[in-house]
């Protein structure tokens, strides 16, 4: 076997390695993007869903953690100070004129401001943050349980979730179609660790991670904890709100139930 | 002289459990280093000390240049163009851990890297759990796979035979060596399960409903540090396994994997 030889069919074993693996790879990247895959990996999304919710009572609680944990750099991602002009006017102004709507499928439509939520009974805990990214962070929230809102606006019969609308927009067309938005389930909107969280490791909750209200739901992904929260919204159905997935990020492909 | 014999070496359970779990441990593989480059980095503990990971693959500008770095336990490598930094200068850098040439899908997607991870996640329980069952079941865990008291006995013996590449013949071919069923247990017994609960413990919903699993692996970033190990100890036992494979009779393996009839070369006769 002379050498030209060896290194002819060395280069076509390369070439074909490098072909073979290119199809496989440009199959699965080309799997991705077909709908019914999409689908069927999606499926699992609901399997999970129902699992966990039928391993999770409606009691079970987040780990607590002491004060020694807290974390000395919280990371805050996503919007960390919203663009938005609305937002940046009643940020110039402390939020004084700031005003909680709450709304929907509700017996009693509620307009909060920020002391009258101050002044309603509160929880203070501290849990850990987990990013769908991988990290976590360890903080300590103070708030009023979304229960206790809920229970003051009475939710009409058929009002099957919660939306968060908020201030910030994620994208860069600065419409509406681009503000973070989420939704929860009725057994993690009256959960006891749910609240929405006025205050950060005994500081007013700064701009980065949401002032001057965010929702805390501690039995899933950061995601789900929408930032600058201006309103809430009980409704039947996700179905007509915006993407119609109930979220920002599961608009974009993320799972709707982030337990995991 | 005695005959080249062929048995029936693999239960239909077997192989397709097999089979089914190579695939799924491939997607598994490849969707998780697509998760792991949201944050290309492992800590251990509760929570992210982001000054002070266990392992991180990151880009570091230095000077004009930027370079891929990986950081293990403090001690520093370039990596640039494999792990921390990719791209060239005229695609333009990317600061990513591995390469996207080996996660699925092969471009930043982490919600599609979840997707797909999740509903093999399932999958990979389901035969896992219809493996171990029917290994159990059939006698498949006690007859085939435990090492008796003589195998561990010799131990010191067949390592050195494998060491020569000599494998067994005749007889003692009709069964698992001692190195197979303690790799074959450790797999099956401890790594996959060990993946499967360390996975379990990055979910907050499932922490909230078994919060021992918290302590157990010494919170949720030790369990995401542990997995990404754990992981790695399964690729070196699949490329093992498949070096294995290789030179102890491709085809016969193969065939064996497939139909179950494994072909066992006569023993020489010892004088």
């Amino acid at each position: 076997m002379t050498k030209a030889h060896g290194l002819d069919r060395r280069g076509f074993l390369a070439r074909g390695l490098a072909v073979t693996s290119a199809t496989l790879l440009g199959g699965c990247d080309e799997l991705s993007s077909q709908p019914w895959v999409r689908r069927v990996l999606e499926s699992a999304e609901t399997l999970t869903r129902v699992t966990q919710r039928a391993l999770l009572s409606p009691n079970d609680l987040a780990r607590e953690y002491p004060e020694a944990d807290l974390s000395r750099v919280f990371k805050a991602n996503g919007s960390t100070n919203p663009p938005d002009p609305d937002y940046r006017a009643q940020a110039a102004n402390g939020f004084a004129d700031w005003m909680l709507q709450v709304g929907g499928l509700v017996e009693q439509p509620l307009q909060l401001s920020l002391a009258e939520l101050r002044a309603m009974p509160s929880r203070t805990q501290i849990t850990r943050h987990d990013c769908v990214e991988g990290w976590s962070c360890i903080g300590k929230w103070k708030g009023v349980k979304l229960s206790t809102l809920l229970a003051r606006a009475q939710l009409k019969p058929e009002a099957r979730y919660i939306v968060l609308h908020c201030a910030d927009s994620l994208g860069r067309s600065g419409t509406e179609a681009d503000k973070y938005y989420e939704s929860i389930g009725l057994a993690d909107a009256f959960h006891e660790q749910t609240i929405l969280a006025y205050e950060m490791n005994d500081q007013t909750l700064p701009i980065p991670h949401g002032a001057p209200l965010r929702l805390r739901v501690e039995r899933q992904l950061g995601y789900k904890m929408a930032k600058y929260v201006m309103g809430i919204e009980a409704v039947d159905s996700l179905a007509n709100i915006r993407g119609g997935r109930g979220g920002y990020w599961e608009d974009r492909g993320y799972a709707w139930y982030a337990g995991i | 002289m005695a005959k080249r014999e062929v048995i029936y070496r693999h239960a239909a359970a077997v192989r397709i459990t097999h089979w089914v779990n190579a695939l799924v441990l491939l997607v598994l593989l490849m969707s998780g280093l697509q998760i792991f480059n949201a944050h290309s980095a492992l800590y251990l503990g509760s929570k992210s000390n982001f000054d002070d990971p266990v392992m991180a693959m990151t880009a570091v500008r230095e000077g004009g240049t930027v370079k891929g770095v990986t950081t293990i336990l403090g001690y520093s490598f370039d990596t640039t163009g494999v792990f921390g930094l990719g791209g060239d200068p005229e695609t333009g850098y990317q600061q990513r851990g591995f390469p996207w040439s080996v996660t699925l899908p092969g471009f930043r997607s982490l919600a599609m890297g979840r997707h797909w991870h999740f509903f093999f996640a399932w999958v990979f329980l389901f035969n896992g759990l219809a493996c171990l069952i029917w290994s159990f079941g059939s006698g498949h865990l006690r007859r085939d796979l435990a090492p008796t008291g003589k195998e561990l006995k010799h131990i010191g013996g067949s390592i050195a035979e494998h060491a020569r590449l000599h494998f067994p013949k005749g007889e003692e071919a009709k069964r698992y060596n001692v190195l197979q069923k303690l790799s074959y247990l450790f797999v099956g017994l401890v790594l996959l399960p060990l993946m499967l609960l360390t996975g379990l413990t990055m979910s907050p919903g499932i922490d909230a409903a078994f919060p021992a699993l918290l302590d157990v692996f010494g919170g949720r970033q030790s369990a995401r540090t542990i997995h990404f190990i754990a992981a790695g100890g399964i690729v070196i036992f699949v490329a093992v396994h498949i070096v294995m494979v290789l030179i102890s009779g491709v085809w016969n393996n193969l065939r064996s994997m497939i139909t179950g009839r494994y072909a066992i070369e006569p023993a020489k006769e010892k004088p």
